[in-house]
């Protein structure tokens, strides 16, 4: 028998301080009114944590007022551009050390920390760090203006590439910024505020505010600031809309998706078992672009559900630290909760839930990869978004009929497309509403590609070109 | 021994355009999903005791290669030597499953093993090339038997397979498998080998790896380590997902063997990776699954001396075969 | 009084570095008169040596991927700024420059890599672009690099001008031969050396320091270079005339300004190809 002895990584590669304060104006605030973050795989507290008041969010937006106005834009693009190939550096050089403290904070493996999310937030910064001198080709005509303030708020899912995604593009248009981690992730972004120590960065052009939704929603409201962008459920995104509506304030919002990835026959069978397993449990299915409705043509649904069961047996469940471990923890108990109660809803309403034999452990948020089948665009589980390891599967049997049930959703972020036909790819990339269509792929992300939603998944794009626009007046 | 009828498996009689249509009708291979798959095994970490297990086991998974021209009796001795007693420094070292050798060296070899249990491999069919008449290929693979072979490895027609002749394919094959008789009605066991490199294509490496199976032989390999492109991990990945939708359809175990460009512990462990969560631990043993290397094995036997003794090992420290 | 080791100037060709096949060198005294180095005369063996190398070392640059050689570009502003003072001490010592002058040339020839290296990864966005056609079909213009290019530095600066015209060259995955400056080629062979530690494949970018006027001919007839930037050449009319043979692809003297601290997207564009690609949509 061929079994895994454990490969642990080590913890040494991090050091947390006891408590930390916000950053506030190129310095670190005395921690007050504090709050503990914890190892969602062991409940083991990691750190004391700052709850930003309304004073500090005042400081904070005053600090970057400060900055944009004396210091940032005046500063030339080349500059700028250099400030940030800094920080895309030494995020590459300390990059093992962030990823074991995002596994710590997160409970998502440290094989994905290291070699998806910890390299996307370098190139992140590298990309847009050559964009800064190179405003005049954006799309808005020459010398484009930044707008100024911009509030930014980024979910517990991938805490740090999140941050990458706003800090990076809103910099590198000009903006100076006040960002506010997740409550239950804040440690990577307090070593980020470090790193912006390291480079050099001037003081306010980055201010980091720790604390809970009320924080952010008292960001999202001071009046000095121009822009908003939020990453997050559709139901906070929904109360941001209204707070903003009839304001200057622009926002970008990435929220919720509940994307179907679907499967004709004549797909290249492994690879999109490969495609399923990757769209639905990598990051412990806390992902809003998700592959979480698998509509597999019905000629082809019993080898496919064969394969992909057969394919869960590999799926490896435990210590998020274990460099072998492919699904680690949920996030909170809340989150959790909400899985379990959706999915027991999903048997309720007549489907079948399967996961393989998987030891959970003893302390922490656990929850088994699981597939529901039988089940149909009426049920909870085909149209809520679950955020978690849990896959609603539903058949079709033409391509007009999979357009139809992946439309029909109030979600529209993503798509996965698997076939060996290309122009049966480039046509349902046309009908399909989603802002990004994976076609024989998934849950690809680059720097380069923008990202983003229609309808209740959100506006505005993150990535690319486009990603630049939204910091830059003249668009929205 | 289980058997299959290729006409059921094929749905029809055994021609050329029923095999071509059978062929064409097995599921694409994406080639960026199949390497993201594999580059993603290949970040498995083992270490102590199941690197230990692994180890020991890709010893016993080897079949020991000289295939040069300027082979002797001498050389082909030194390296049966070298089977019999890998490690002189530690006794506890298992030996290979195999040496694998040209036809005329089987004598040789046999010679030279003796009473061990390692089995004699002789490549035959004209290799590496294939080019030659059927009666010449048949005749190479009579030679290597009569000689005392337990193995054949032989090679598929290349230029046959890539104008579509998929039927002169598998008639060779079939062919070579009756060569393989012994008058006492015991068989040298067969491997196929598809030369993937040439093949060039995922798609065409499936097919392939079908066709070949459809023959009946023991074993379906990759390579003959003599083209520029040899055994890849993820050909290797694609071609045990074969034998494991072979087995699942029909339930005959196919076993698999990669040959080539295969030099050091870290790869070879890689490969056993890529079978445990690919085919399954069913093929994890000598009997279902092959290494064709040479310079492997000193590689392996200086990771395993590190194990042992806690620092790292050097050339002086393993024989040269 | 301690003696100084004296540096050797050859030629960078292939990632190393081989004095000319001729055995030639020619004599360069810095600006008081007085002797500096025997530098290197390239000949036309070297040309050609070069042209080969470029055309092997091209596939796979241009196979890397934007990111990875936006990095590369990235780390040789990062190596160009640690040797500045090298850098400030052979202009000052070759052409009498103020230590500011000097100095100001350095910064704009290390901000103009940084400025190139951004846009590895955004020539597409910015030049590319999906054809709104009439009719059920996909179809995307997109630019990939010409290949070999041939480049004539300018004669009358020793830095900045040189990098103005190797980085647009290989910001898109070309591989260059670049002639440097006769008069002033000192830097030339210490950016050779920052390039080789740069992790830049060897036979991307080959520097030949000589007579431009003795290379010209070849390597503007040379049927298997894509493209000639002539900047730094005296019979540019007679050489784009050569150059016509093949068709390449020409950049005619005095069309970029090659002294400040960033470049322009024509001149890169320019070094590329436009490839459009068509795909029906249906089901």
């Amino acid at each position: 028998m061929f079994d895994y002895s454990p490969a642990p990584e080590s913890k040494d590669l991090v050091k947390f301080q006891a408590s930390y304060g916000h950053f506030i104006g190129g310095k670190f605030t005395k921690p007050a009114n504090t709050f503990s973050t914890i190892n969602p795989a062991t409940e083991q507290v990691l750190a004391e944590i700052s709850h930003g008041t309304a004073k500090d969010v005042d400081s904070a937006v005053k600090a970057a007022r400060t900055a944009y106005e004396k210091t940032w834009s005046k500063l030339d693009g080349a500059t700028r551009g250099k400030y940030l190939y800094r920080i895309a550096r030494i995020i590459q050089e300390r990059s093992r050390e962030l990823a074991v403290a995002e596994t710590l904070n997160n409970g998502k493996p440290i094989r994905e920390t290291r070699d998806a999310d910890i390299p996307l937030v370098a190139s992140w910064f590298f990309y847009y760090a050559g964009w800064a001198d190179k405003l005049d080709y954006a799309g808005l005509g020459a010398n484009p203006k930044a707008h100024g303030v911009v509030s930014q708020i980024v979910p517990w899912n991938f805490p740090l590439m999140m941050l990458a995604w706003k800090i990076a593009p809103a910099l590198a248009a000009g903006n100076t910024v006040v960002l506010k981690p997740a409550e239950t992730t804040p440690l990577t972004a307090l070593l980020f505020a470090e790193i912006c120590q390291q480079a050099e960065l001037p003081d306010g052009v980055v201010n980091i505010v720790t604390g809970f939704g009320d924080t952010g929603a008292m960001m999202v409201g001071h009046p000095d600031v121009n822009k908003i962008a939020f990453t997050g459920s559709t139901d906070v995104g929904r109360i941001i809309a209204k707070q903003i509506a009839g304001t200057d304030k622009k926002a970008t919002l990435e929220l919720g998706g509940k994307a179907a990835n679907i499967v004709f026959e004549d797909a290249a069978l492994d690879q999109a078992v490969e495609g399923i397993v990757n769209g639905i449990f990598f990051n412990q299915g806390h992902v809003c672009c998700a592959g979480s409705r698998l509509l597999v043509q019905e000629s082809v649904q019993d080898v496919v559900i064969k394969k992909l069961k057969a394919r869960m047996e590999n799926i490896r469940l435990g210590d998020p630290m274990d460099k072998n471990t492919d699904i680690g923890a949920i996030n909170s108990k809340e989150q959790l909760t909400k899985i379990d109660r959706l999915v027991k809803q999903g048997v309720k309403e007549g489907g079948e839930a399967w996961a393989p034999s998987c030891v959970i452990p003893k302390n922490g948020f656990w929850y088994a990869p699981t597939i529901i089948t039988g089940v149909s665009p009426a049920n909870t589980v085909v149209r809520e978004e679950i955020f978690g390891p849990v896959l609603s599967v539903m058949t079709f049997r033409t391509p007009a009929e999979a357009v139809a049930k992946a439309n029909n959703s109030q979600y529209g972020l993503s798509a996965g497309v698997w076939s060996e036909k290309g122009s049966r790819i480039l046509k349902m990339a046309d009908q399909l509403n989603a802002g990004v269509v994976w076609a024989n792929t998934f849950n690809q992300f680059d720097p380069a590609s923008p990202f983003g939603g229609f309808k209740e998944s959100g506006y505005g794009r993150e990535g690319g070109r486009h990603g630049l626009l939204s910091y830059l007046k003249g668009s929205n | 021994m289980p058997t299959i009828d290729p006409e059921a498996v094929v749905g029809s009689r055994i021609t050329n355009q029923s095999l071509s249509r059978w062929l064409h009708s097995l599921p694409g291979v994406d080639k960026v999903g199949l390497e993201a798959r594999t580059a993603s095994l290949g970040t498995r970490s083992i270490k102590t005791a199941s690197k230990a297990w692994a180890l020991d086991m890709a010893i016993q998974m080897m079949d020991l290669t000289t295939l040069e021209g300027a082979d002797t009796k001498e050389r082909v001795r030194s390296l049966c030597l070298k089977a019999i007693t890998p490690d002189p420094t530690d006794l506890t070292t298992p030996q290979p499953a195999a040496i694998c050798v040209y036809g005329d060296m089987v004598k040789h070899a046999k010679e030279a093993l003796g009473k061990n249990k390692i089995h004699v491999a002789a490549v035959a069919t004209a290799f590496p090339s294939g080019r030659a008449s059927l009666p010449v290929k048949i005749a190479d693979t009579k030679d290597a038997v009569n000689a005392g072979a337990d193995e054949i490895d032989m090679v598929i027609d290349r230029g046959a397979f890539l104008s579509g002749n998929y039927l002169e394919v598998y008639k060779q094959i079939l062919a070579v498998k009756a060569a393989c008789l012994r008058k006492d009605g015991t068989r040298a066991h067969l491997k196929v080998i598809l030369e993937t490199g040439e093949l060039e294509t995922y798609d065409n490496i499936r097919r392939a790896s079908y066709l070949a199976m459809l023959a009946g032989p023991d074993f379906i390999k990759t390579s003959t380590g003599k083209v520029s492109v040899n055994a890849t991990l993820p050909i290797t990945l694609l071609m045990l997902q074969a034998v494991k939708d072979w087995f699942d359809q029909t339930k005959i175990q196919i076993g698999v063997k990669p040959a080539g460009g295969i030099r050091t512990a870290k790869d070879a462990i890689k490969y056993l990776v890529v079978v445990k969560e690919t085919a399954g631990e069913k093929w994890l043993t000598p009997k279902y699954f092959r290494f064709g290397a040479s310079s492997l094995l000193n590689d392996v036997l200086m990771q395993r001396q590190k194990l042992t003794t806690g620092h790292y090992s050097g050339r002086d420290y393993v024989s040269v075969d | 009084m301690r003696l100084e080791v004296k540096k050797t100037y050859k030629l960078f060709i292939g990632g190393k570095f081989p004095r000319s096949e001729s055995g030639r060198v020619y004599i360069v005294n810095n600006h008081k008169g007085v002797f500096l180095a025997n530098v290197a005369k390239a000949s036309r063996k070297d040309v050609r040596d070069s042209v080969v190398v470029a055309r092997s070392a091209q596939s796979s640059w241009a196979g890397a991927t934007p990111y990875n050689r936006g990095q590369i570009l990235y780390r040789i502003a990062e190596m160009l700024e640690g040797r500045r003072e090298q850098f400030v001490a052979e202009i000052r010592e070759l052409t009498g420059k103020s230590e500011k002058q000097a100095n100001q040339e350095v910064d704009s020839a290390i901000d103009s890599w940084v400025w190139h290296a951004g846009w590895t990864d955004k020539i597409d966005a910015v030049a590319g672009n999906m054809n709104p056609v009439a009719g059920p079909f996909f179809n995307i213009s997109t630019n990939q690099p010409t290949g070999v290019v041939a480049a004539f530095a300018p004669q009358d600066t020793s830095l900045v001008g040189l990098v103005n015209t190797i980085a647009p060259a290989i910001v898109s995955g070309n591989s260059v031969i670049a002639i440097s400056s006769e008069t002033l080629p000192i830097c030339a062979v210490t950016l050779a050396e920052v390039l080789e530690t740069s992790d830049l494949p060897g036979g991307v970018v080959n520097i030949l320091t000589g007579n431009a006027s003795e290379l010209g001919s070849w390597l503007a007839s040379h049927l298997d270079v894509n493209a000639i930037d002539l900047e730094g050449t005296s019979n540019a009319a007679e050489l784009e005339m050569l150059a016509a043979e093949n068709l390449k692809r020409v950049i005619r003297k005095g069309s970029y300004s090659r002294n400040a601290a960033q470049g322009s997207l024509q001149h890169i564009l320019d070094l590329m190809e436009t490839k459009t690609v068509w795909h029906p949509k249906g089901h």
